[in-house]
């Protein structure tokens, strides 16, 4: 076990990366890849950049980061899909299940 | 040998940041510390200290950049008093949590409400649970010196705890006195450069402050407590090396006349030279009383106090400053160093001096009246007594 250090000084730059802080989460977003209409609006409202954003010229859907997500829905509130009343959604909440 | 000069207290704490080759001084002067900003800008614009003086937009700001300053391995130093102290408080935590050895020069003045800007300890008294080493200067020499040793003491890296020097508004701050000011040979000799452990550096990047979890908050403030504790042993080092440096001495308690003494007065700053005077009339008139001055507050002379106990069969805390609902805080400190000794002295609590009043020997003379009636009928009757209070002023709507 690592030691503390003199005025709690952390050492070792990005080591925020060795932390998966997504196990807070009750409700998960779960994406259903083909109704996606890579608008990339999930990943700007992300607060946690738990989000890899969509590649329209590749037709490659966006992709969750579940290590960082917290499941507090706002991708599935501002999904684009989602609020068109034409179009299936691409996002939704679901309960977390361990 | 220095060179004598007549100055006041606040050129004497700004004359020793500038032999201490101090690297950034961010301040918001205030009342009776501003000079120290003053004096510092003229030794920056001079050229005579190759400086950096932030003045900042509050007390706040101006710790938060004593923080920051340090983080980057500079040596910091800041002046303020009473409401800047105050304004300061919620970054006074954050600089000893970080370990950061900053020294502050304190004009010790009375909190608000009413205003006052004259001579109290509250201001700092309301801080000694801030992590911050504490001295208190009877003297303007003793300003000087103890600015010098403070840094020091705080750098050891043993310690790495910020430290406050105070000196009594007005009395010291603004008062003429002579005083030795070292030549900077001797202070380089006697201060070698500040080596931080940890610096800010772009090259190798840290995280500085970051998060404590429940896991780990409490080793971090034990690992406080063990500076602390080591800060005993380096200040009573740094004396010593001081003394045979510059010739002068210091000690965490200095006594006089206590070796048989009934009554001894415990003080704090500047009163401590009129205590002196008041015990050697006290004498005069056969009353056995002798003076112990307090230089150290935090960390606190356990053992010194025991043993100045142990002299006395009755003790006379001269408290500066109120903690309402209590005691004095100086009474409640000496209170709990004597919890388990079984053969101590009765215990006197005397409030004095609150904003700048004077403090005479007619209040000695009360004092130890107080004391020898105490010592005559073997108990306290009331623990805590205000001195010279004016009673006819109480009881208005």
């Amino acid at each position: 076990m690592d030691k503390i250090t003199l005025g709690a000084v952390n050492t070792e730059p990005g080591s925020s990366l060795n932390y998966k802080t997504g196990s807070w989460r009750t409700m998960k977003p779960v994406l259903t890849p083909e109704n996606c209409i890579f608008c990339n609006m999930c990943w700007q409202y992300c607060p946690d950049s738990a989000i890899e954003p969509a590649d329209p010229k590749e037709k490659k859907p966006i992709v969750i980061d579940y290590d960082y997500c917290k499941g507090c829905g706002i991708c599935v509130q501002e999904c684009l899909a989602n609020k068109n009343v034409n179009l299936k959604d691409a996002l939704a909440m679901v309960p977390e299940e361990k | 040998m220095g060179v004598k000069q007549v100055v006041k207290g606040n050129f004497a704490t700004a004359v020793a940041a500038k032999l201490a080759r101090v690297d950034v001084v961010p301040a918001y002067p205030i009342t009776p510390s501003t000079l120290f900003p003053e004096q510092i800008s003229q030794y920056v614009a001079n050229g005579e200290m190759d400086a950096e003086l932030l003045l900042t937009e509050s007390e706040h700001s101006a710790m938060s950049a004593a923080i920051g300053a340090s983080a980057a391995g500079a040596r910091v130093a800041t002046a303020t008093a009473s409401q800047g102290l105050k304004l300061m408080s919620e970054m006074l935590f954050i600089a000893s949590g970080m370990r950061l050895p900053i020294v502050a020069a304190i004009g010790n003045r009375a909190l608000s409400a009413p205003i006052n800007i004259w001579a109290d300890h509250s201001d700092t008294m309301a801080e000694r649970d801030s992590g911050w080493l504490q001295f208190y200067a009877e003297n303007n020499q003793a300003s000087l010196d103890l600015m010098l040793m403070a840094f020091k003491i705080a750098e050891d890296h043993r310690v790495l705890l910020p430290a406050m020097v105070g000196l009594d508004a007005f009395v010291l701050t603004h008062t003429m006195e002579g005083v030795d000011v070292p030549l900077q040979e001797e202070v380089d000799e006697f201060l070698p450069p500040y080596e931080p452990v940890y610096t800010l550096d772009v090259n190798k990047p840290m995280t500085f402050g970051s998060f404590g979890t429940p896991a780990h908050y409490t080793e971090f403030k034990y690992a406080q407590w063990e500076a602390m504790e080591r800060a005993r042993e380096v200040i009573d080092e740094v004396f010593a090396q001081f003394e045979e440096k510059f010739g002068r001495k210091y000690e965490q308690v200095s006594e006089y006349r206590t070796d048989d003494a009934d009554i001894i007065f415990i003080t704090m700053g500047s009163v401590s030279g009129t205590a002196r005077a008041a015990v050697d009339r006290l004498r005069e008139r056969g009353i056995k009383a002798g003076v112990a001055k307090m230089v150290v507050f935090r960390p606190f002379p356990f053992e010194r106090i025991r043993e100045v106990a142990s002299k006395a069969k009755v003790l006379a805390i001269l408290d500066r400053a109120v903690s309402q609902g209590l005691s004095g805080p100086v009474f409640a400190d000496i209170s709990s160093a004597l919890a388990n000794v079984s053969d101590r002295p009765l215990l006197m609590d005397f409030i004095i001096g609150l904003g700048g009043r004077d403090i005479t020997f007619k209040d000695f003379d009360d004092m130890a009246e107080k004391a020898q009636k105490a010592l005559k009928d073997g108990k306290v009757e009331q623990e805590v007594n205000w001195v010279n209070l004016r009673t006819e002023l109480l009881g208005g709507e």
